[in-house]
Protein backbone atom coordinates (compact mmCIF):
# COMPACT_ATOMS: atom_id res chain seq x y z
CA UNK A 1 0.00 0.00 0.00
CA UNK A 2 2.84 2.31 1.10
CA UNK A 3 4.78 1.52 -1.93
CA UNK A 4 1.43 2.13 -3.85
CA UNK A 5 1.10 5.93 -3.06
CA UNK A 6 5.06 6.79 -3.02
CA UNK A 7 4.44 5.35 -6.60
CA UNK A 8 1.87 7.31 -7.74
CA UNK A 9 3.28 10.41 -5.77
CA UNK A 10 6.10 9.73 -7.97
CA UNK A 11 4.02 9.45 -11.21
CA UNK A 12 2.33 12.58 -10.47
CA UNK A 13 5.27 14.41 -10.13
CA UNK A 14 6.57 12.74 -13.25
CA UNK A 15 3.09 13.67 -15.18
CA UNK A 16 3.82 17.23 -14.00
CA UNK A 17 6.71 18.07 -15.81
CA UNK A 18 5.49 15.68 -18.83
CA UNK A 19 2.34 17.83 -18.86
CA UNK A 20 3.90 21.15 -18.61
CA UNK A 21 6.28 19.74 -21.97
CA UNK A 22 3.41 18.62 -23.61
CA UNK A 23 1.78 21.79 -23.08
CA UNK A 24 4.75 23.49 -25.16
CA UNK A 25 4.37 21.28 -27.68
CA UNK A 26 0.65 21.63 -28.40
CA UNK A 27 0.56 25.23 -28.30
CA UNK A 28 2.95 25.40 -31.19
CA UNK A 29 1.68 22.45 -33.18
CA UNK A 30 -1.86 24.09 -32.57
CA UNK A 31 -0.47 27.68 -33.63
CA UNK A 32 2.20 26.98 -35.63
CA UNK A 33 1.19 23.89 -37.25
CA UNK A 34 4.83 22.52 -36.97
CA UNK A 35 6.09 19.67 -34.53
CA UNK A 36 8.74 21.54 -32.60
CA UNK A 37 11.03 18.43 -31.97
CA UNK A 38 13.64 20.32 -30.21
CA UNK A 39 11.57 21.14 -28.18
CA UNK A 40 12.45 19.12 -25.29
CA UNK A 41 16.26 20.20 -25.96
CA UNK A 42 14.92 23.47 -24.42
CA UNK A 43 15.07 22.00 -21.18
CA UNK A 44 18.19 20.66 -21.38
CA UNK A 45 19.56 24.13 -21.51
CA UNK A 46 17.82 25.14 -19.16
CA UNK A 47 18.58 22.34 -16.59
CA UNK A 48 22.54 23.16 -17.84
CA UNK A 49 21.62 27.03 -17.19
CA UNK A 50 21.03 25.59 -13.74
CA UNK A 51 24.00 24.22 -13.50
CA UNK A 52 25.81 26.77 -14.40
CA UNK A 53 24.35 29.22 -11.93
CA UNK A 54 25.07 26.60 -9.36
CA UNK A 55 28.69 26.65 -9.84
CA UNK A 56 28.50 30.29 -9.71
CA UNK A 57 28.07 29.72 -5.88
CA UNK A 58 25.89 31.29 -3.67
CA UNK A 59 23.22 32.65 -6.34
CA UNK A 60 19.86 32.62 -4.58
CA UNK A 61 17.30 30.33 -5.87
CA UNK A 62 15.04 32.37 -7.55
CA UNK A 63 17.82 34.00 -9.04
CA UNK A 64 18.77 30.80 -10.47
CA UNK A 65 14.95 29.59 -11.42
CA UNK A 66 14.33 33.02 -13.44
CA UNK A 67 17.97 32.59 -15.38
CA UNK A 68 16.52 28.97 -16.07
CA UNK A 69 13.04 30.49 -17.84
CA UNK A 70 15.04 33.58 -19.04
CA UNK A 71 17.53 31.48 -20.85
CA UNK A 72 15.00 29.12 -22.58
CA UNK A 73 12.74 31.63 -23.70
CA UNK A 74 15.03 33.79 -25.26
CA UNK A 75 16.72 30.31 -26.67
CA UNK A 76 12.71 29.80 -27.88
CA UNK A 77 12.62 33.14 -30.07
CA UNK A 78 15.94 32.56 -31.38
CA UNK A 79 15.08 29.33 -32.52
CA UNK A 80 12.60 30.42 -33.96
CA UNK A 81 13.60 33.32 -35.50
CA UNK A 82 16.27 32.31 -36.62
CA UNK A 83 15.34 28.15 -38.26
CA UNK A 84 11.35 27.93 -38.57
CA UNK A 85 10.38 31.50 -39.72
CA UNK A 86 12.33 31.79 -43.12
CA UNK A 87 10.28 28.68 -43.93
CA UNK A 88 7.32 29.84 -43.23
CA UNK A 89 5.76 29.34 -46.45
CA UNK A 90 7.61 25.95 -47.20
CA UNK A 91 6.30 22.50 -46.46
CA UNK A 92 5.85 20.77 -43.13
CA UNK A 93 8.76 18.54 -44.03
CA UNK A 94 11.18 20.93 -44.39
CA UNK A 95 9.93 22.62 -40.90
CA UNK A 96 10.01 18.90 -39.32
CA UNK A 97 13.89 18.17 -40.56
CA UNK A 98 15.00 21.58 -39.69
CA UNK A 99 13.89 20.96 -36.22
CA UNK A 100 15.24 17.93 -35.66
CA UNK A 101 18.19 19.62 -37.07
CA UNK A 102 18.22 22.05 -34.01
CA UNK A 103 17.53 19.56 -31.63
CA UNK A 104 20.56 17.64 -33.20
CA UNK A 105 22.54 20.99 -32.89
CA UNK A 106 21.54 21.64 -29.23
CA UNK A 107 22.87 18.30 -28.10
CA UNK A 108 25.99 18.70 -30.07
CA UNK A 109 26.37 22.23 -28.56
CA UNK A 110 25.94 21.00 -24.78
CA UNK A 111 28.35 17.75 -25.51
CA UNK A 112 30.94 20.49 -26.84
CA UNK A 113 30.76 22.96 -23.64
CA UNK A 114 29.78 20.16 -20.77
CA UNK A 115 30.98 17.13 -21.76
CA UNK A 116 29.04 13.58 -22.25
CA UNK A 117 29.56 13.18 -18.37
CA UNK A 118 26.03 13.31 -16.47
CA UNK A 119 25.87 16.29 -14.21
CA UNK A 120 24.44 16.30 -10.88
CA UNK A 121 22.89 19.42 -9.25
CA UNK A 122 22.75 18.19 -5.83
CA UNK A 123 22.29 21.63 -4.10
CA UNK A 124 19.13 22.61 -6.62
CA UNK A 125 16.60 23.12 -4.32
CA UNK A 126 16.30 20.34 -0.91
CA UNK A 127 13.13 20.71 1.04
CA UNK A 128 13.32 17.59 2.86
CA UNK A 129 10.14 16.06 3.30
CA UNK A 130 6.76 15.22 5.31
CA UNK A 131 5.39 12.98 6.72
CA UNK A 132 2.23 11.63 6.19
CA UNK A 133 1.15 8.15 8.34
CA UNK A 134 3.57 6.53 7.27
CA UNK A 135 3.85 7.87 3.55
CA UNK A 136 6.59 10.36 3.32
CA UNK A 137 6.04 12.69 0.57
CA UNK A 138 8.94 14.82 -0.32
CA UNK A 139 7.94 18.78 -0.22
CA UNK A 140 9.17 19.58 -3.66
CA UNK A 141 6.13 17.33 -4.90
CA UNK A 142 3.85 19.83 -3.56
CA UNK A 143 5.80 22.75 -5.43
CA UNK A 144 5.94 20.94 -8.23
CA UNK A 145 1.96 19.94 -8.67
CA UNK A 146 0.95 23.42 -7.39
CA UNK A 147 3.08 25.14 -10.35
CA UNK A 148 1.79 22.75 -13.30
CA UNK A 149 -1.97 23.45 -11.87
CA UNK A 150 -1.37 27.52 -11.84
CA UNK A 151 0.58 27.72 -14.75
CA UNK A 152 -2.29 25.33 -16.81
CA UNK A 153 -5.24 27.27 -14.86
CA UNK A 154 -3.04 30.73 -15.60
CA UNK A 155 -2.24 29.69 -19.48
CA UNK A 156 -6.55 28.86 -19.86
CA UNK A 157 -7.47 32.39 -18.57
CA UNK A 158 -4.66 34.12 -20.60
CA UNK A 159 -5.69 32.25 -23.87
CA UNK A 160 -9.36 32.39 -23.43
CA UNK A 161 -9.60 36.43 -21.52
CA UNK A 162 -7.08 38.34 -23.36
CA UNK A 163 -6.63 39.96 -26.65
CA UNK A 164 -3.36 38.01 -27.19
CA UNK A 165 -5.33 34.83 -26.07
CA UNK A 166 -7.74 35.50 -28.46
CA UNK A 167 -5.32 36.53 -31.46
CA UNK A 168 -3.46 33.32 -30.56
CA UNK A 169 -6.88 31.21 -30.93
CA UNK A 170 -7.67 33.05 -34.35
CA UNK A 171 -4.61 32.31 -35.88
CA UNK A 172 -4.36 28.59 -34.94
CA UNK A 173 -7.92 28.20 -36.78
CA UNK A 174 -7.37 30.39 -39.43
CA UNK A 175 -4.05 32.39 -40.68
CA UNK A 176 -5.52 34.43 -43.23
CA UNK A 177 -8.73 35.09 -41.51
CA UNK A 178 -6.39 36.43 -38.66
CA UNK A 179 -4.69 38.66 -40.78
CA UNK A 180 -8.02 39.92 -42.13
CA UNK A 181 -8.76 41.07 -38.45
CA UNK A 182 -5.26 42.91 -38.26
CA UNK A 183 -3.64 40.68 -36.23
CA UNK A 184 -0.16 40.05 -36.85
CA UNK A 185 0.67 36.16 -37.49
CA UNK A 186 3.97 36.11 -37.31
CA UNK A 187 4.36 37.94 -34.10
CA UNK A 188 1.71 35.95 -33.07
CA UNK A 189 3.49 32.76 -33.95
CA UNK A 190 6.81 34.36 -32.01
CA UNK A 191 4.86 34.60 -28.81
CA UNK A 192 3.43 31.19 -28.95
CA UNK A 193 7.25 30.31 -29.11
CA UNK A 194 8.70 32.50 -26.29
CA UNK A 195 5.57 31.23 -24.08
CA UNK A 196 6.31 27.24 -24.84
CA UNK A 197 10.32 27.51 -24.34
CA UNK A 198 9.06 29.75 -21.04
CA UNK A 199 7.29 26.56 -20.09
CA UNK A 200 10.16 23.86 -20.94
CA UNK A 201 12.12 26.66 -18.22
CA UNK A 202 9.83 25.98 -15.98
CA UNK A 203 9.54 22.42 -16.42
CA UNK A 204 13.70 21.94 -16.28
CA UNK A 205 13.59 23.81 -13.13
CA UNK A 206 10.70 21.26 -11.63
CA UNK A 207 13.39 18.73 -13.68
CA UNK A 208 16.58 19.55 -11.66
CA UNK A 209 14.68 20.12 -8.19
CA UNK A 210 13.27 16.85 -8.44
CA UNK A 211 15.97 14.70 -10.51
CA UNK A 212 19.14 16.44 -9.89
CA UNK A 213 21.03 15.45 -13.22
CA UNK A 214 21.33 16.16 -16.78
CA UNK A 215 23.08 15.17 -19.38
CA UNK A 216 23.30 16.54 -23.57
CA UNK A 217 20.56 13.83 -23.88
CA UNK A 218 18.25 14.48 -21.08
CA UNK A 219 15.66 16.98 -22.73
CA UNK A 220 15.26 14.71 -26.49
CA UNK A 221 14.36 11.68 -24.81
CA UNK A 222 11.97 13.67 -21.97
CA UNK A 223 10.98 15.22 -25.23
CA UNK A 224 9.73 12.94 -27.20
CA UNK A 225 7.88 10.98 -24.38
CA UNK A 226 5.96 14.47 -23.73
CA UNK A 227 5.38 14.79 -26.86
CA UNK A 228 3.93 10.80 -26.93
CA UNK A 229 1.97 12.34 -23.76
CA UNK A 230 0.82 15.71 -25.95
CA UNK A 231 -0.76 13.38 -28.71
CA UNK A 232 -2.19 10.66 -26.06
CA UNK A 233 -4.20 13.66 -24.94
CA UNK A 234 -4.94 15.52 -28.13
CA UNK A 235 -2.34 17.58 -29.86
CA UNK A 236 -3.79 21.23 -29.55
CA UNK A 237 -6.21 20.88 -26.42
CA UNK A 238 -4.23 22.19 -23.07
CA UNK A 239 -6.65 20.11 -20.82
CA UNK A 240 -5.66 17.20 -23.62
CA UNK A 241 -1.65 17.90 -22.75
CA UNK A 242 -2.32 17.62 -19.02
CA UNK A 243 -4.38 14.68 -19.05
CA UNK A 244 -1.87 13.03 -21.20
CA UNK A 245 1.30 13.85 -18.99
CA UNK A 246 -0.20 12.76 -16.17
CA UNK A 247 -1.55 9.63 -17.73
CA UNK A 248 1.74 8.83 -19.12
CA UNK A 249 3.60 9.76 -15.93
CA UNK A 250 1.33 7.50 -13.85
CA UNK A 251 1.82 4.52 -16.19
CA UNK A 252 5.59 4.84 -16.18
CA UNK A 253 6.14 5.03 -12.87
CA UNK A 254 3.91 1.94 -12.17
CA UNK A 255 5.68 0.11 -14.66
CA UNK A 256 9.16 0.90 -13.02
CA UNK A 257 7.59 0.54 -9.56
CA UNK A 258 5.58 -2.52 -10.47
CA UNK A 259 7.38 -4.60 -12.80
CA UNK A 260 10.50 -6.99 -11.86
CA UNK A 261 13.80 -5.29 -12.34
CA UNK A 262 14.16 -6.84 -15.27
CA UNK A 263 11.96 -5.26 -17.45
CA UNK A 264 12.15 -1.59 -15.72
CA UNK A 265 14.17 -0.68 -19.15
CA UNK A 266 11.07 -1.47 -20.75
CA UNK A 267 9.45 1.87 -19.12
CA UNK A 268 10.16 4.06 -21.82
CA UNK A 269 8.68 1.62 -24.48
CA UNK A 270 5.54 2.35 -22.58
CA UNK A 271 5.17 5.87 -23.61
CA UNK A 272 5.53 4.50 -27.28
CA UNK A 273 2.99 1.85 -27.02
CA UNK A 274 0.50 3.96 -25.44
CA UNK A 275 1.27 6.51 -28.40
CA UNK A 276 0.70 3.84 -30.55
CA UNK A 277 -2.73 2.47 -29.03
CA UNK A 278 -4.23 5.72 -29.27
CA UNK A 279 -3.28 6.08 -32.69
CA UNK A 280 -5.14 3.04 -33.42
CA UNK A 281 -8.32 3.50 -31.58
CA UNK A 282 -8.36 7.19 -31.44
CA UNK A 283 -5.65 9.34 -33.99
CA UNK A 284 -6.85 12.93 -32.96
CA UNK A 285 -6.09 12.16 -29.39
CA UNK A 286 -7.94 11.50 -26.06
CA UNK A 287 -9.73 15.30 -26.07
CA UNK A 288 -8.14 15.83 -29.74
CA UNK A 289 -10.99 17.42 -32.40
CA UNK A 290 -11.11 15.35 -35.56
CA UNK A 291 -10.08 17.94 -37.95
CA UNK A 292 -12.35 18.58 -41.58
CA UNK A 293 -9.86 19.88 -44.43
CA UNK A 294 -11.67 22.39 -45.55
CA UNK A 295 -11.26 23.15 -49.32
CA UNK B 1 -17.94 61.97 -55.85
CA UNK B 2 -13.82 60.69 -55.35
CA UNK B 3 -12.29 57.49 -55.95
CA UNK B 4 -11.42 55.73 -52.87
CA UNK B 5 -10.12 52.38 -54.47
CA UNK B 6 -8.12 52.36 -57.69
CA UNK B 7 -6.73 49.67 -59.16
CA UNK B 8 -4.55 49.82 -62.08
CA UNK B 9 -3.21 47.26 -64.60
CA UNK B 10 -3.53 44.90 -61.75
CA UNK B 11 -1.27 41.31 -62.37
CA UNK B 12 -1.51 38.61 -60.27
CA UNK B 13 0.13 35.02 -60.62
CA UNK B 14 -0.58 31.90 -58.70
CA UNK B 15 2.30 29.84 -59.26
CA UNK B 16 3.26 29.43 -63.08
CA UNK B 17 -0.51 30.63 -63.87
CA UNK B 18 -1.78 34.21 -64.91
CA UNK B 19 -4.94 34.29 -62.95
CA UNK B 20 -5.71 37.99 -63.10
CA UNK B 21 -4.04 39.75 -66.41
CA UNK B 22 -3.97 43.79 -65.80
CA UNK B 23 -7.11 44.66 -64.88
CA UNK B 24 -7.97 48.30 -64.00
CA UNK B 25 -11.47 49.49 -61.98
CA UNK B 26 -12.35 51.67 -59.52
CA UNK B 27 -14.65 52.30 -56.44
CA UNK B 28 -16.05 55.88 -55.40
CA UNK B 29 -17.01 56.72 -52.30
CA UNK B 30 -20.18 55.74 -51.21
CA UNK B 31 -21.01 53.44 -54.53
CA UNK B 32 -21.70 49.73 -54.52
CA UNK B 33 -20.03 48.10 -57.11
CA UNK B 34 -20.20 44.87 -58.07
CA UNK B 35 -17.74 42.54 -59.42
CA UNK B 36 -19.38 39.69 -61.35
CA UNK B 37 -18.06 36.67 -63.28
CA UNK B 38 -17.80 32.75 -63.62
CA UNK B 39 -16.38 30.23 -61.27
CA UNK B 40 -12.14 30.84 -61.66
CA UNK B 41 -12.63 34.66 -63.10
CA UNK B 42 -10.02 36.03 -60.90
CA UNK B 43 -13.09 37.59 -58.60
CA UNK B 44 -11.72 36.12 -55.14
CA UNK B 45 -8.00 36.61 -56.52
CA UNK B 46 -8.55 40.28 -57.03
CA UNK B 47 -9.91 40.69 -53.62
CA UNK B 48 -7.37 38.74 -51.86
CA UNK B 49 -4.91 40.89 -53.81
CA UNK B 50 -6.35 43.73 -52.20
CA UNK B 51 -6.28 43.17 -49.19
CA UNK B 52 -2.51 41.68 -49.31
CA UNK B 53 -3.66 37.76 -48.60
CA UNK B 54 -1.82 37.24 -51.96
CA UNK B 55 0.91 39.27 -53.55
CA UNK B 56 0.74 41.41 -56.74
CA UNK B 57 2.85 41.07 -59.62
CA UNK B 58 2.45 44.08 -60.69
CA UNK B 59 0.41 47.10 -60.57
CA UNK B 60 -1.05 49.32 -58.63
CA UNK B 61 -3.53 49.49 -55.79
CA UNK B 62 -4.34 52.65 -54.35
CA UNK B 63 -6.91 53.59 -51.28
CA UNK B 64 -7.31 57.22 -50.29
CA UNK B 65 -4.32 58.18 -51.99
CA UNK B 66 -2.24 54.95 -50.16
CA UNK B 67 -0.43 52.08 -52.41
CA UNK B 68 -1.62 49.13 -50.82
CA UNK B 69 0.16 46.46 -52.90
CA UNK B 70 3.22 46.78 -50.11
CA UNK B 71 1.93 46.51 -47.73
CA UNK B 72 1.41 43.72 -45.22
CA UNK B 73 -2.46 42.15 -45.04
CA UNK B 74 -2.47 42.99 -41.37
CA UNK B 75 -2.19 46.13 -41.65
CA UNK B 76 -4.75 46.93 -44.09
CA UNK B 77 -8.26 46.10 -41.76
CA UNK B 78 -6.58 50.14 -39.31
CA UNK B 79 -6.18 51.72 -42.54
CA UNK B 80 -10.17 51.20 -42.93
CA UNK B 81 -11.03 48.46 -45.21
CA UNK B 82 -12.48 45.40 -44.31
CA UNK B 83 -12.69 41.93 -45.93
CA UNK B 84 -15.41 39.36 -45.55
CA UNK B 85 -13.52 36.39 -47.40
CA UNK B 86 -14.84 33.83 -49.23
CA UNK B 87 -16.88 30.95 -47.53
CA UNK B 88 -17.30 33.31 -44.38
CA UNK B 89 -14.21 31.84 -42.62
CA UNK B 90 -15.32 32.58 -39.04
CA UNK B 91 -13.97 31.79 -36.06
CA UNK B 92 -15.53 28.36 -35.45
CA UNK B 93 -14.54 27.76 -32.03
CA UNK B 94 -15.22 30.96 -30.69
CA UNK B 95 -18.36 32.65 -29.41
CA UNK B 96 -20.44 34.99 -31.61
CA UNK B 97 -19.29 37.36 -29.62
CA UNK B 98 -15.48 36.58 -29.22
CA UNK B 99 -15.82 36.49 -32.94
CA UNK B 100 -17.20 40.73 -33.16
CA UNK B 101 -14.28 41.20 -30.39
CA UNK B 102 -11.85 39.82 -33.26
CA UNK B 103 -13.26 41.77 -36.06
CA UNK B 104 -12.18 45.03 -33.49
CA UNK B 105 -9.12 43.74 -32.73
CA UNK B 106 -7.14 46.61 -33.89
CA UNK B 107 -9.24 49.24 -32.34
CA UNK B 108 -8.53 50.06 -28.49
CA UNK B 109 -11.10 52.55 -27.14
CA UNK B 110 -13.53 50.33 -24.93
CA UNK B 111 -16.94 52.63 -25.26
CA UNK B 112 -16.50 52.89 -29.37
CA UNK B 113 -15.97 49.35 -29.03
CA UNK B 114 -19.43 48.98 -27.17
CA UNK B 115 -21.15 50.83 -29.71
CA UNK B 116 -20.04 49.30 -32.46
CA UNK B 117 -21.43 45.96 -30.64
CA UNK B 118 -24.31 47.56 -30.88
CA UNK B 119 -24.76 48.60 -34.14
CA UNK B 120 -23.76 45.21 -35.14
CA UNK B 121 -26.54 43.80 -32.86
CA UNK B 122 -28.97 46.38 -34.70
CA UNK B 123 -28.18 45.14 -38.39
CA UNK B 124 -28.35 41.16 -37.18
CA UNK B 125 -30.54 40.51 -34.10
CA UNK B 126 -29.81 37.33 -34.61
CA UNK B 127 -26.06 37.61 -33.77
CA UNK B 128 -27.26 39.09 -30.16
CA UNK B 129 -29.64 36.49 -29.66
CA UNK B 130 -26.75 34.07 -29.91
CA UNK B 131 -24.00 36.10 -28.83
CA UNK B 132 -22.52 33.35 -26.28
CA UNK B 133 -23.09 30.66 -28.72
CA UNK B 134 -20.14 28.78 -30.50
CA UNK B 135 -19.55 30.15 -33.79
CA UNK B 136 -19.13 26.58 -35.42
CA UNK B 137 -22.58 25.69 -34.02
CA UNK B 138 -24.53 28.69 -36.22
CA UNK B 139 -26.66 28.12 -39.47
CA UNK B 140 -24.61 29.32 -42.79
CA UNK B 141 -26.86 32.10 -42.80
CA UNK B 142 -26.03 33.11 -39.42
CA UNK B 143 -22.41 32.23 -40.04
CA UNK B 144 -22.48 35.21 -42.95
CA UNK B 145 -24.09 37.50 -40.92
CA UNK B 146 -21.75 36.59 -38.38
CA UNK B 147 -18.79 37.31 -41.00
CA UNK B 148 -20.20 40.27 -41.84
CA UNK B 149 -20.60 41.88 -38.62
CA UNK B 150 -17.53 40.95 -37.78
CA UNK B 151 -16.30 43.34 -40.28
CA UNK B 152 -17.96 46.03 -39.51
CA UNK B 153 -16.43 46.07 -35.91
CA UNK B 154 -13.42 47.63 -37.14
CA UNK B 155 -15.54 50.41 -38.70
CA UNK B 156 -14.26 50.45 -42.30
CA UNK B 157 -14.83 52.71 -45.00
CA UNK B 158 -15.06 50.24 -47.38
CA UNK B 159 -16.33 46.74 -47.06
CA UNK B 160 -15.03 44.03 -49.55
CA UNK B 161 -17.76 41.07 -49.69
CA UNK B 162 -17.16 37.95 -51.61
CA UNK B 163 -19.83 35.64 -52.45
CA UNK B 164 -21.93 36.53 -49.64
CA UNK B 165 -24.71 34.44 -51.35
CA UNK B 166 -22.92 31.84 -51.52
CA UNK B 167 -24.38 28.53 -49.86
CA UNK B 168 -27.40 30.41 -48.75
CA UNK B 169 -31.46 29.74 -49.03
CA UNK B 170 -33.11 32.32 -51.09
CA UNK B 171 -34.97 33.77 -47.71
CA UNK B 172 -31.61 34.32 -45.98
CA UNK B 173 -30.52 35.93 -49.99
CA UNK B 174 -32.73 38.45 -49.66
CA UNK B 175 -32.35 39.25 -46.24
CA UNK B 176 -28.46 39.60 -46.76
CA UNK B 177 -28.33 41.72 -49.69
CA UNK B 178 -30.75 43.64 -48.01
CA UNK B 179 -28.64 44.07 -45.16
CA UNK B 180 -25.81 45.20 -47.84
CA UNK B 181 -27.97 47.82 -49.20
CA UNK B 182 -28.71 48.88 -45.23
CA UNK B 183 -24.82 48.71 -44.32
CA UNK B 184 -24.49 51.04 -48.24
CA UNK B 185 -26.85 53.86 -46.73
CA UNK B 186 -25.38 54.34 -43.65
CA UNK B 187 -22.41 55.78 -45.77
CA UNK B 188 -20.01 52.49 -46.26
CA UNK B 189 -18.76 52.27 -49.20
CA UNK B 190 -19.23 48.13 -51.04
CA UNK B 191 -17.11 46.57 -53.73
CA UNK B 192 -19.24 43.26 -54.09
CA UNK B 193 -18.06 39.73 -55.83
CA UNK B 194 -20.71 37.63 -56.74
CA UNK B 195 -21.57 34.67 -58.66
CA UNK B 196 -25.48 35.65 -57.93
CA UNK B 197 -24.92 37.88 -61.48
CA UNK B 198 -28.67 39.24 -61.10
CA UNK B 199 -28.84 39.74 -56.99
CA UNK B 200 -25.50 42.05 -56.94
CA UNK B 201 -26.54 43.84 -60.02
CA UNK B 202 -30.50 44.96 -58.56
CA UNK B 203 -28.32 46.50 -55.85
CA UNK B 204 -25.01 48.02 -57.34
CA UNK B 205 -24.47 51.04 -58.88
CA UNK B 206 -21.62 50.06 -61.21
CA UNK B 207 -20.15 46.83 -62.01
CA UNK B 208 -17.49 44.69 -63.58
CA UNK B 209 -17.36 41.79 -65.44
CA UNK B 210 -14.37 39.93 -65.13
CA UNK B 211 -14.06 36.60 -67.43
CA UNK B 212 -10.72 34.64 -67.29
CA UNK B 213 -8.65 37.15 -65.58
CA UNK B 214 -9.58 40.25 -67.72
CA UNK B 215 -12.46 42.77 -67.17
CA UNK B 216 -14.50 42.03 -70.18
CA UNK B 217 -17.25 44.57 -69.81
CA UNK B 218 -18.22 47.39 -66.99
CA UNK B 219 -20.51 50.03 -66.98
CA UNK B 220 -23.77 51.03 -65.09
CA UNK B 221 -25.19 47.94 -63.42
CA UNK B 222 -28.87 48.60 -64.63
CA UNK B 223 -27.40 48.73 -68.25
CA UNK B 224 -25.38 45.57 -67.92
CA UNK B 225 -28.42 44.32 -66.82
CA UNK B 226 -29.83 44.80 -70.28
CA UNK B 227 -26.65 43.75 -72.35
CA UNK B 228 -27.46 40.64 -74.47
CA UNK B 229 -24.30 39.00 -73.79
CA UNK B 230 -24.98 39.38 -69.88
CA UNK B 231 -28.22 38.61 -69.73
CA UNK B 232 -27.14 35.13 -71.76
CA UNK B 233 -24.14 34.52 -69.61
CA UNK B 234 -24.56 35.33 -66.27
CA UNK B 235 -28.63 35.84 -66.05
CA UNK B 236 -29.69 32.92 -67.86
CA UNK B 237 -32.00 34.46 -70.00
Amino acid sequence: MQMLISTIIDGLNLGSVYALVALGYSMVYGIAKMLNFAHGDVIMVGIYAIFVCLQMSSLPVWITAIVCVAVCALLGFTVEKLAYKPLRDSTPLSVLITAIGVSYLLQNVALLIFKSDRKFLQKFIDLGSVSIGDIEIPKISFVIWGTTLVIMIGLDIFIKNTKMGRAMLAVSEDKGAAQLMGVNVNSTISLTFVIGSALAGVAAILYAAKYKNVDPYTGSVFGIKAFAAAVFGGIGSIPGALIGGFTLGLIEALTIGFLPDTLTAASDGVAYALLIIMLILKPSGLLGKKKIEKV
Amino acid sequence: MSEMLKITDLKVNYGMIQAIKGISFYVNEGEIVALIGANGAGKTTTLHTITGLVPAKSGSIEFEGKELTKIPAHKIVSMGMSHVPEGRRIFQELTVYDNLLMGAFTRKDKNELRDSIKTVYKHFPRLEERKNQIAGTLSGGEQQMLAMGRALMSKPRILLLDEPSMGLSPLYVSEIFHIIEEISKMGTTVLLVEQNAKKALSIANRAYVLETGNIALEGDAKELMQNDSVKKAYLGE
